[in-house]
């Protein structure tokens, strides 16, 4: 197909450059500068989509960040696929491939189209809610097909292909949009030595000066684009970001610029380059140089392909030399839009009539449209447009002097193209995200941004203020004032100018009236991408819904991915004239993050896969990995789950290396435990208040196991602290609660006790910690030590000695948590792998076992010791779990946790206590959470009575074991519980103690 | 995303080394073991949830590790000061009705 509509002079495309891409399965060929709307445009194409609810083809409407019907997937592969990409922002490359993302099963003859055409009167709004509903079971189903007919885009089924990156900066100014305001206003900061970010969607800087005939001071607007963006590149404080969409403004002025860095080269990035960055940038000022959006007028069959937004005309004629159709009928309530009859006229197409709703105007514009022989038809409009997939032609009639009803019969004119202006919407998008409430404002027919406490100005056509000539004058006053706040002290610089003719007044239209009225009336579309029509707002206004938030969900008004941005306001004048009320009084919506629609890759940059969570290794690591060890996460620690070996299953694994420990040696890289390094001479006191028990008498060389909980009385984390020396102390936590332990002890030092002399710091990456446990613990150990007396009665349980391990100065703690002899090595951690290869050359002939965090979870439940955050869940007091013995109520201090557990329901009968389980069958091994019943047949709601928090398989034992919380469980030994599991299987199990070998710790006392 | 001043190092830094600890100026009670269940009770969990100026506590997580204290408004999310323990805030809902 040839380029019928491009226009053979003009515009700022490279006729020597032609590229080659695919839209909808057909090759196209446009030429390099073209964005992919402006080609098809130039290709004649008229469907690029179907609707959403009522599956009408629709064409493209506008020309920037605003168009509701030119959204595409692209991608020529499967790792490619970007959706939601808005044809009027994607520059065209050779190769790009592009699909409609509406229309199913095709474009050309869709199912939907033909339902909704015989249905049609049966999808008022809130269809969806009303019909799809019931029975709800059934909405998976209809969800599935609804959304393909309606067409959202997908996501890519494979790996993306490409890389993201995020950029964090700091700025003096941030300017967003590079029109000619935001151009001036970069000059004048850029001149005052400010550091400028200039950040524009388009992929060309210039906003409307590109698409503009205007001259200032005699020379094309687009030369002095080009001098002042020379300027701006030559100064190494100013960075400019074309393709870049600052998409949200958040919190103390930190603002997100999505910018597209080869999205416009190739489907995928060259290689070293990210495809798309996100700037993360927090600026002293910001100025708001957004410009508007020209509103379309609303009227019967306006979404036939041909109808289009003004403005948008004259910007594919002048920017990209495409004239796109032959027979224009221009609509307009303002002056400023006569300019598109003027364009279309000199591009050598025919201007069948400028339809001007005002009845009495009269100026240079419309001398200029009779100077030009051009049909002038004042005080009418065009209330419905006629044609199927494209305009054919445009129905006229007489308007009363306000323009709420059609007066005279209509008559047809003949035209391809509707262009229409209702005036212009400030894109206050930016403002919105504030939290900022947008202000009408009479004179400018829309919403202009509001108050703001951002270090935040505003200016040009976002404030209201629409001529060439006041916005580079009022861009380059903001963009000294910005300078100066920002410490730049600044001068506006001198702007050109254009000769400027006066405008009449303008008329606040919004919806042209029918003859009919608007529900009989051909659909007029306020909202093209959700489908939402005038009639449809005035319905949901009849139904009740008076708030204007609480019309834009029922209709779904501005919901689409564009946000409503052609239609809002349009919108809001429909339901306030529906509702007698002003559209001040109306209201308006606030538009959110983000402006346009942003790829999870640019949001993720960096932080995904292997990046995604900072990893922490113990010194040992390598030496697992190479054992073939099978890794947990805990916390952020890659821990050794098991050690399996060639063709073990992970239970066989478990039963070894638990029968390998308890029958000779195990050891357990622990290094990932939190240490705390505690010192001071209020140490000791310290230790008193925020553990249960008591700490006061500790003396040095001894350990202590403790249990802390909050203010609530719940436990919340436990360990055993050792004394060092009479003011200092190292405490251990669990591997996953460390980094929280440490900022709660600091919380009650520095805001309850600032008066106490202690000091604090994690030392856990200091040192490798490695348990060796078993009843040949000491005899492998003595081979490693000779300063050290192990003797059974010198270096007793729960003491801890100084000394030389494998000729490392080591730290040696007799403590156990798996009820064997047991010793806890810890040496600096860059000596963590010495020992441990030490430890295994000794170690061989006593069979010595490396075990994981699986084995160790097994071994302690086999003595019944608890895991914090296993066994407990923030619900569960030292009482409940049966530690009475590590509660000291008689302290001096009322440490943390002590009134909080006297509190009427933490003294009560019938809590949930920790007890063990025994399953009659001693081959079942209960889930996890499974919950205990008296009665399983007991009619439901059964009564709860607790749940399981650990279970395992102990081939020590030859049976499983479970704890478990049961309600009044210590005082139901030996009875029976049910529990039922979602397989429908009941399993009977006996409560018993929680120590289920070695009662009386003889293990340990060897 | 907020950019807290903290007292200690006398800088500006981006929200991402701060955790937030909940409202300020919540003395623990002198003898807790006096307390009824009701008043231990408004201690552990009752707060204020003010339109307006709140005072709340943050720590320096990724910096100093020092606590210290915002006034912040929970309107507009403006933070009016940051001030060491200890101190007292400047602005405060009787002298700031209006934010």
């Amino acid at each position: 197909m040839t380029q019928t509509n491009r226009l053979n002079t003009g515009g700022r495309i490279d006729r020597s450059q032609p590229v080659t891409f695919q839209f909808n399965g057909q090759s196209y060929q446009g030429y390099r500068g073209d964005t992919l709307a402006s080609a098809l445009l130039a290709n004649g194409v008229d469907v690029v989509g179907r609707s959403f609810k009522y599956s009408r083809p629709r064409g493209i409407v506008a020309a920037g960040a605003e168009e509701p019907n030119a959204v595409f997937q692209l991608g020529a592969t499967e790792a490619t696929q970007v959706p939601n990409v808005r044809a009027t922002q994607q520059d065209i490359f050779d190769g790009l491939v592009a699909q409609p993302t509406s229309g199913w099963p095709n474009l050309n003859f869709d199912f939907m189209g033909t339902f909704s055409k015989v249905f049609g009167r049966m999808l008022p709004p809130g269809f969806y809610y009303k019909t799809f509903m019931f029975p709800q079971a059934a909405w998976e189903t209809y969800e599935k097909y609804i959304r393909k007919a309606a067409g959202l885009g997908r996501s890519p089924r494979v790996k993306d292909a490409d890389t993201y990156d995020h950029m964090n900066q700091h700025t003096d100014v941030l300017i967003v949009g590079a029109g000619p305001t935001g151009l001036a206003a970069a000059l004048s900061a850029a001149r005052a030595g400010a550091r400028v970010i200039l950040a524009d969607e388009q992929a060309e800087m210039g906003g409307s000066l590109l698409a503009t005939r205007d001259q200032l001071d005699g020379q094309a607007a687009a030369d002095w684009v080009k001098a002042t963006l020379d300027e701006l590149a030559g100064y190494d404080h100013v960075q400019l970001l074309p393709r870049s969409t600052v998409n949200g403004y958040h919190d103390h002025n930190f603002l997100t610029i999505h910018q597209r860095r080869t999205d416009h080269l190739a489907d995928k990035a060259p290689d070293n380059i990210s495809r798309q960055r996100l700037h993360r940038v927090r600026a002293k000022w910001v100025l708001l140089a957004t410009g508007a959006h020209e509103r379309p007028l609303v009227y019967g069959n306006n979404d036939v392909p041909g109808c289009m937004v003004a403005s948008a005309v004259s910007t594919y004629i002048n920017q990209y030399a495409v004239a796109p159709g032959r027979r224009l009928v221009l609509m307009t309530s303002n002056d400023y839009a006569y300019r598109t009859a003027f364009d279309w006229q000199d591009a050598g197409r025919e201007v069948v009539a400028i339809v001007d709703s005002r009845h009495d105007v009269s100026g240079r514009y419309q001398e200029e449209a009779r100077r030009r022989g051009i049909k002038l038809l004042l005080g009418q409009g065009v209330i419905e447009a006629r044609g199927n997939k494209r305009v054919d032609g445009a129905v006229v009639a007489q308007l009363d002097p306000t323009g709420d009803k059609v007066v005279g019969g209509g008559r047809v004119l003949d035209c391809d193209t509707i262009a229409t202006s209702g005036g212009w919407s400030p894109a206050l998008h930016l403002s919105c995200h504030t939290g900022s409430r947008p202000v009408w404002d009479d004179e400018v027919i829309g919403f202009v941004p509001g108050k703001t406490v951002q270090q935040q100005l505003v200016a040009g056509a976002v404030a209201g203020t629409f001529t060439l000539n006041e916005c580079l004058k009022e861009g380059a006053q903001k963009g000294a004032e910005a300078a100066a706040l920002a410490g730049f002290p600044s001068q506006a610089v001198k702007t050109p100018s254009t000769e400027h003719w006066p405008e009449a007044k303008p008329m606040a239209l919004f919806c042209v009236p029918h003859k009919k009225r608007n529900s009989r009336a051909p659909k007029q579309f306020v909202d093209f991408q959700t489908d939402v029509t005038a009639a449809a707002i005035e319905l949901a206004t009849r139904e009740g819904f008076e708030s204007i938030e609480h019309v834009k969900r029922y209709t779904a008004m501005g919901f689409g991915t564009d946000q409503g941005k052609l239609g809002n306001i349009n919108g809001m004048a429909i339901a306030a004239k529906s509702m007698n009320k002003t559209i001040p009084e109306t209201g308006t919506t606030i538009f959110r993050p983000n402006y346009t629609p942003v790829t999870f890759g640019a949001i993720a940059g960096r932080h995904c896969r292997d990046l995604f969570d900072p990893m922490r290794y113990s010194a040992m690591h390598e030496w697992h990995v190479k054992q073939g060890a099978e890794f947990e996460d805990v916390g952020q620690w890659k821990r050794p789950w098991y050690f399996p070996k060639p063709g073990e299953t992970m239970q066989q694994a478990l039963d070894r290396e638990c029968l390998a420990t308890r029958e000779s040696v195990g050891i357990l890289d622990a290094s990932t435990l939190g240490k705390i390094d505690i010192q001071g001479k209020d140490a000791r006191e310290f230790l008193g208040r925020v553990y249960t028990n008591a700490w006061a008498k500790l003396p040095v060389g001894k350990c202590r196991y403790g249990l802390m909980c909050h203010e609530d009385g719940m436990v919340f984390d436990d360990g055993v602290t050792s004394c060092m020396g009479e003011n200092h102390f190292v405490m251990t936590t669990t591997t996953g609660g460390a980094a929280g332990v440490l900022e709660w002890l600091e919380f009650y030092h520095q805001t309850e006790w600032p008066e106490m002399e202690v000091y604090m710091n994690t030392v856990t990456d200091h040192w490798a910690t490695m348990t060796i446990a078993g009843p040949n613990a000491r005899k492998l150990l003595s081979e490693l030590t000779d300063d050290i007396n192990l003797d059974r009665d010198s270096f007793k349980f729960m003491d801890w000695r100084q000394g030389t391990v494998a000729g490392v100065p080591a730290r040696v703690f007799r403590i156990s948590f798996t009820g064997e002899l047991s010793y806890e090595i810890n040496v600096q951690a860059n000596y963590g792998l010495h020992v441990w290869e030490k430890l295994f050359e000794h170690g061989a002939k006593y069979n010595l076992t490396p075990y994981g965090t699986e084995t160790m979870h097994i071994l302690r439940a086999e003595k019944g010791f608890i895991i914090a955050g296993q066994d407990t869940d923030g619900s569960v007091h030292p009482y409940d779990l049966g530690m009475s013995w590590a509660v000291k109520e008689d302290k001096p201090y009322s440490f943390i946790g002590k009134r909080g557990m006297k509190r009427e329901d933490c003294v009560r009968d019938y809590r949930k206590q920790l007890v063990g389980l025994k399953t009659k069958d001693p081959s079942i091994v209960l889930p996890e959470g499974a919950q205990a019943v008296d009665d399983p047949n007991h009619p439901i709601p059964v009564p709860m009575l607790g749940h399981i928090t650990s279970s395992y398989y102990s081939a020590n034992l030859g049976r499983s074991i479970a704890l478990g919380v049961v309600k009044g469980g210590h005082d139901r030994m030996g009875e029976t519980v049910y529990y039922p599991l979602t397989d429908g299987r009941v399993v009977e199990a006996e409560i018993c103690s929680t120590i289920f070998l070695d009662p009386k710790g003889e293990r340990q006392n060897v | 995303m907020f950019y807290i001043y903290c007292p200690y190092c006398g800088e500006h830094r981006e929200e991402e080394e701060f955790h937030p600890k909940g409202q300020a100026h919540l003395a623990r009670p002198e003898n807790p073991d006096e307390c009824t269940d009701e008043e231990w009770g408004n201690y552990l969990y009752f707060r204020d949830n003010p339109r307006g100026i709140h005072h709340e506590i943050w720590v320096h997580a990724i910096g100093c590790r020092k606590f210290f204290n915002v006034t912040r408004d929970t309107q507009t999310y403006e933070i009016k000061e940051s001030y060491r323990m200890g101190a007292t805030p400047e602005v405060t809902h009787a002298n700031d009705p209006l934010s």
